[in-house]
């Protein structure tokens, strides 16, 4: 992402950390070598499994296919393809997303019973993933120009996997359209730069959910990836727990099956 | 016909006896239609529960990266109405997929289209109208189509070596016509009947926030014109299949929660040279009621401007108004409704739409269908004793 603006921001931040540094260029400073350190995996492919469950510990479960697209430019963030394969009765409905920095994002519906593409409105950020917790702008590639930043101070990293390390906290504001949010908080480690920890801020500034990256593992000697992601709604109780495998980088996914009139020969 | 389904089953008894993992899934049905009100016509079945179980498993089975074969059959058993009882093959081809083209071969299905209450351009596939009035239920279509994606839009050419006969209710059906539809009977302008071979292109492209297609088809139309006849037994409905040109177009315009949406059809050959188009919008209003619901509201547009020579249509000057509430919740409960009212008779037909799972792998619908006011002497007049209630559990697998 924006390699070349990436690197001047870093040659401006990294002195700066020596002198007098705000808590903003801190922030975003953190941010972009969270981001350079996520560089350079071209495309992905991951199983996905979401477990929902209610406050009576009910539960329900959904499985996709997960394909992304790294795009490296200043106006368009990652593209990404979601296939489901369960429940049963939206088996093979998949949902195509590119994003884009300044303008909205465009996003695609396949519909397998009619075999229909539908062009869907993107403006429905804040709206719930298939009935779970994550909303639709939780599950978006995390790129730097999506927020601005406000480093708060350093402490020790809260997962248990993470313990030992440092983490820095900052805030983080949303900088598109039609977010659920005011603010995120975030604990990012000092070794490797990894979020471990999101705390989100609703439109009333409270405090509605919290999310925990665990599981990490490092691919290629570089890219680290959290395989357990557990997000949790204080408001309703209820709880979502992501869980990611068999990751593959650098995957050589057919550029194709990221065009919106390829959707339909998926099924 | 048969010659085609046949290729697509050997097909498919071939993938079986490769043993490779076949992917099942699928669904199965039960279904009871509610008639409050005693049948129009004399021949109509008078039972206000109307049940019938339907069965549709789906066959994927994935050779390679590049190839694919699929079989899905269809058949429904309806326990008042002959012509309701009937199975079809709904798929059954190979998928050749080479990235940046393929080729698909066999029986199948496409769709084409933007609009919501009407699918004008949408043309390939006959109707499957036995199934549901609302025209979205489609029979298997025998075709060799090429689709090729290019840096300037997806071009796709279509041979339709084969005709389908669309689908009626029988005499005893509900909702159904004054007189049988004598689908054995059926008349066709070609001499080459249903082996007539139909040809359709499309290209389709989007530019910024606006999804583009325009197409052509050349062949039988679809849409048969009903000429009542009198045959030795009685007066019966013969369909009539023309030679048509259909000229389509479609366009949607996305800008943030506004879908904006055109279909425009010009036809030849069927009386006068026609025009027809759908003009609409959904606008979705997200979290309404301070809850994790959506509510999309529809509005379309529809003008026809055919002649008496061409098969008859409710849409010739239309306004649809509809309304869909999605829940977001675990179990994808979502709610539509809708009418279809005629600028000049103001005859009005309603739906309404209700989705929920009820446990994993099952799923609730219900649907009703109102004729709150019908004028005389319309289409509609026919079905204006069919108010009814569908209820249906699905089994999924």
């Amino acid at each position: 992402m924006q390699k070349t603006i990436a690197a001047a921001l870093l040659a401006l931040a990294l002195p700066a950390l020596a002198h007098a540094e705000t808590p903003e260029q801190k922030g975003l400073a953190i941010a972009v070598e969270s981001q350079k350190r996520n560089t350079g995996w071209v495309d992905s492919k991951v199983d996905a499994k979401m477990i929902l469950e209610n406050k009576q510990g009910e539960k329900s479960e959904r499985n996709m296919r997960l394909r992304a697209l790294e795009v490296v430019s200043d106006t368009d963030g990652d593209k990404s393809l979601t296939y489901f394969l369960s429940p049963a009765d939206v088996q093979g409905t998949a949902l195509l997303s590119f994003t884009h920095f300044k303008t909205p994002d465009d996003q695609w519906l396949f519909l397998p019973a009619l075999k229909r593409v539908k062009r869907i409105a993107s403006a429905n950020k804040s709206g719930s993933f298939v009935g779970s917790e994550f909303a639709f702008e939780d599950l978006l590639a995390q790129e730097v120009e999506r927020f601005t930043y406000k480093y708060l101070r350093e402490e020790p990293c809260p997962t248990d996997e993470a313990k030992g390390l440092v983490c820095f906290v900052s805030e983080r504001f949303p900088a598109y359209e039609n977010s659920g949010y005011t603010r995120q908080v975030s604990w990012v480690d000092k070794k490797d730069y990894q979020v471990r920890k999101l705390e989100f801020f609703d439109r009333k500034a409270e405090h509605s959910k919290t999310l925990l990256f665990t599981g990490y593992r490092q691919y290629q000697g570089k890219f680290w990836r959290s395989h357990t992601l557990v997000m949790e709604n204080h408001q309703t109780g209820k709880k979502t727990t992501l869980s990611l495998g068999n990751f593959e980088l650098n995957a050589k996914v057919d550029q194709t099956e990221f065009d919106p009139d390829a959707l339909a020969r998926l099924r | 016909m048969r010659r085609f389904w046949l290729i697509g089953l050997i097909g498919a008894c071939a993938a079986v006896a490769r043993a490779e993992p076949i992917d099942l899934s699928g669904y199965v049905a039960g279904e009871v239609r509610i008639f409050p009100a005693e049948p129009k016509f004399p021949a109509q079945h008078e039972n206000t529960f109307s049940p019938s179980l339907a069965l549709q498993p789906e066959l994927r089975w994935k050779l390679d990266e590049e190839n694919t074969l699929t079989l899905i059959p269809f058949g429904r058993i309806d326990v008042d109405d002959d012509e309701r009882t009937h199975w079809d093959i709904r798929e059954a081809n190979w998928l050749y997929n080479a990235g940046d083209w393929d080729l698909r071969v066999g029986l199948g299905k496409v769709f084409w289209g933007v609009a919501e209450s009407r699918h004008l351009v949408d043309i390939v596939n006959q109707t499957d109208l036995v199934e549901s009035l609302d025209e979205e239920d489609k029979l298997g279509q025998p075709m060799v189509n090429l689709n090729v994606i290019t840096g300037f839009g997806t071009w796709s050419a279509f041979v339709l070596p084969y005709f389908r006969e669309r689908t009626f209710a029988g005499p005893e059906g509900r909702p159904g016509l004054p007189l049988r539809v004598a689908e054995d009977l059926a008349v066709f302008e070609s001499g080459d009947e249903e082996r007539h071979i139909d040809f359709a292109l499309r290209w389709q492209e989007r530019v910024g926030n606006f999804d583009i297609g325009l197409s052509h088809f050349h062949g039988t139309g679809r849409e048969p014109r009903l000429v009542p006849t009198l045959v030795p037994g009685g007066p019966v409905f013969v369909p009539h299949y023309d030679q048509i040109d259909q000229t389509g177009l479609d366009v949607q315009a996305t800008f943030d929660a506004w879908l904006l949406k055109l279909e425009a059809i010009r036809r030849e050959g069927q009386g006068e040279p026609f025009f027809a188009a759908t003009a609409g919008f959904e606008y979705t209003l997200y979290q309404v009621f301070e809850s994790s619901a959506d509510l999309g509201l529809i509005a379309e547009y529809h003008h026809d401007g055919r002649d008496d020579f061409a098969p008859f249509t409710i849409f010739n000057n239309d306004v649809m108004v509809g309304a869909r509430l999605a829940l977001n919740d675990q179990d994808d409960t979502s709610l539509l409704g809708g009418a279809i009212v005629d600028v000049e008779t103001q005859t009005t037909f309603a739906t309404v739409e209700f989705a929920t799972r009820i446990a994993e792998g099952w799923k609730l619908e219900v649907e009703g269908r109102f004729l709150p006011y019908v004028a005389n002497g319309t289409l509609e007049s026919n079905f204006e004793r069919d108010h009814a209630l569908e209820i249906r559990v699905l089994r999924y697998f």
